[in-house]
């Protein structure tokens, strides 16, 4: 993408994309709103995204699946998406962008060169480590390499998705190939994160429109991942919460409860256990998130979700060695029954040697 | 031969008072929290609040577990020597000595050991193994509690946990440390019975009124 010299002014380029000054504040609007930010913001935010500042913005894409890029581009009408591209310079994005090999690698390294410390990396796919990084290759350089020279150089780093941001699917038990999130291949990099499978996109350009406005990237939590959008439990912004606590429950797919949609906490539900804006966002802008279609959360943006929020099904995690099936509680029941027994048993032997005793003295 | 039996003050009202609100809030705790694992009863009208109440009556007896425990360690302190800290070690003198003959006593393979006034050693150490318990359900019970609010006070208290285990395992202990709590709360039961029994020294009692009975010649003061 081009940058305009001629330019019109954001209203007006929009314009020509069939988008008007009311969606485009409508559009600020949902920015400060996804932010936290007060309604006095809006001006600043506007202000700033007038200003078309365009910073370069490269894509990377390593062992992914692209989800993330699709929640990206997958918007029903033409606003956010036509927004997020007028006031960003995607200039490198393997799915999107029209060049094709050698001419494609020669813009990412034109950026890296000519803006070095001024463009944006975005990281969709974590990186494999394992046998000098062979598993993933991107024109005939492996991803770790390119990593470290694409984010090294940046101004800042998104790591987008939870493969990006703690390795995700790849690096699930074995880990065949040693996938890691670009915080633990490439670390001491300016780097914010926005786990989830995939990132719900307004959290993308919220971070963006942030550093537009600020200058500076939103507040991260312990794990890299901004407030506004990891602050806070699904479970506590759920649209089912209400059924959660009257106690009314759905205990199988299909059943009478699902059908009112009650609460997924029996079926699995990790909203307990997952931070993420997802039930106030959503996706597809905004049209529904999983539970809102009947699903349990599966904690897809918590670290390593495939391994530590399996069973999805289940409230508990396995207990390793009592086979798939067997709960705690199973287990728990049986050991107090046997506690039980083994009393009674003790109680018994008692009894009798007691009465040996006695029998021995002549009582 | 009948000898006169001494009545001796062994547990002071902290000790029992804590004793009984630890039984109250460990019974209501566990209820509450087997119920919150795994909600058996449903509610069948939008505007009950079984879920609800269950939670705010568990984190409610949480906090009196919470203060009775305090109460309880600072008496082991401040209060008689059988309420002392030292009993949960037996380490000392001929302690660990007859700590073995009491165990091979519960396995039918030695003679019954003279118990003194107090807590016996297997009994202390028992009382240790039940407080590492108390403080593990504490621990990852206000570590997930504070969940709620992810920069407030129990996050930067207990927080530290989640760098340690992800959120279901800590749910797991939590689960798993309540049923070893119920093993040893009906062994507790049994052989209090059990020595209350043997001993007839009013063991039973003495956690109501504070009262033993033993033979004149037991030492009781030091």
């Amino acid at each position: 993408m081009s940058k305009l010299n001629d330019d019109p002014g954001i209203t007006d380029s929009l314009a020509g994309q069939g988008i008007s000054r009311r969606d485009f504040i409508k559009f600020c609007t949902l920015m400060a709103a996804t932010l936290s930010l007060p309604s006095s913001f809006i001006p600043k935010i506007v202000e700033a995204l007038e200003k078309k500042l365009k910073p370069s913005l490269v894509w990377l894409e390593f062992q992914d699946c692209a989800g993330n890029t699709e929640s990206l581009l997958r918007a029903t009408k033409p606003t956010v998406a036509d927004i997020i591209l007028d006031i960003l310079s995607i200039d490198y994005h393997e799915t999107i962008m029209a060049p094709a090999g050698k001419q494609a690698e020669k813009s990412l390294m034109d950026v890296v060169k000519n803006q070095k410390g001024k463009y944006i990396a975005v990281v969709e796919g974590s990186i494999p480590m394992k046998d000098g990084g062979v598993y993933c290759c991107v024109g005939g350089r492996s991803a770790i390499d390119i990593a470290k020279e694409v984010c090294g150089n940046a101004l800042a780093t998104i790591s987008v998705g939870s493969c990006a941001a703690y390795g995700g699917i790849p690096a699930a038990n074995p880990n065949p190939t040693g996938a890691v999130g670009v915080k633990d291949a490439v670390p001491g990099i300016t780097l914010i994160n926005l786990p989830g499978c995939p990132v719900n996109v307004e959290n993308i350009t919220a971070t963006v429109v942030h550093y537009l406005t600020f200058g500076t990237l939103p507040a991260t939590d312990r794990l890299g991942r901004p407030y506004f959008a990891y602050g806070e439990r699904i479970h506590d912004h759920c649209e089912r919460r209400a059924h959660y606590d009257a106690g009314q429950f759905v205990r199988e797919w299909g059943d009478e409860g699902h059908r009112h949609g009650w609460c997924l906490y029996e079926m699995g539900c990790k909203g307990p256990e997952t931070f993420k804006n997802c039930p106030v966002v959503k996706y597809n802008e905004g049209t529904s998130w999983p539970v809102q279609a009947g699903h349990g959360c599966i904690g897809c943006a918590e670290p390593n979700f495939w391994d530590t929020m399996a069973p999805f099904y289940k409230r508990l995690p396995k207990v390793p060695g009592f086979g798939i099936e067997t709960t705690a509680d199973k287990i728990g029941v049986g050991l107090a029954a046997a506690a039980a027994a083994g009393l009674a048993a003790h109680g018994i032997a008692r009894a009798v040697k007691g009465k040996d005793e006695k029998e021995e003295k002549g009582e | 031969m009948k000898k006169l039996l001494k009545r001796v003050y062994v547990w002071e009202f902290p000790v029992r008072f804590t004793h009984w609100v630890n039984v109250l809030s460990i019974l209501v705790l566990s209820v509450t929290g087997y119920y919150i694992g795994n909600p058996f009863m449903h509610a069948y009208k939008e505007s009950q609040y079984v879920m609800g109440w269950m939670r705010f009556i568990h984190f409610t007896a949480a906090y009196v577990f919470v203060v009775s425990l305090l109460i309880r360690l600072y008496w082991a302190f401040a209060g008689n020597k059988y309420a002392s800290w030292k009993a949960l070690f037996p380490v000392t003198g001929d302690k660990p000595a007859k700590l073995i003959q009491q165990m091979l006593y519960y396995a039918f393979l030695a003679e019954k050991p003279r118990f003194g006034v107090g807590h016996s050693p297997l009994a202390g150490l028992t009382y240790l193994l039940i407080l590492v318990l108390y403080a593990a359900e504490i621990f990852t019970g206000f570590a997930m509690y504070s969940l709620y609010n992810p920069s407030g006070l129990y996050n930067s208290m207990f927080g530290w946990l989640f760098l340690i285990f992800t959120t279901p395992t800590l749910r797991l202990i939590h689960h798993i440390v309540m049923w070893l709590l119920v093993y040893l709360i009906l062994i507790h039961i049994y052989v209090a019975l059990y020595v209350d029994k043997l001993e007839k020294s009013g063991l039973m009692g003495s956690i109501f009124t504070g009262h033993k009975f033993v033979y004149p010649e037991v030492k009781t003061k030091d």
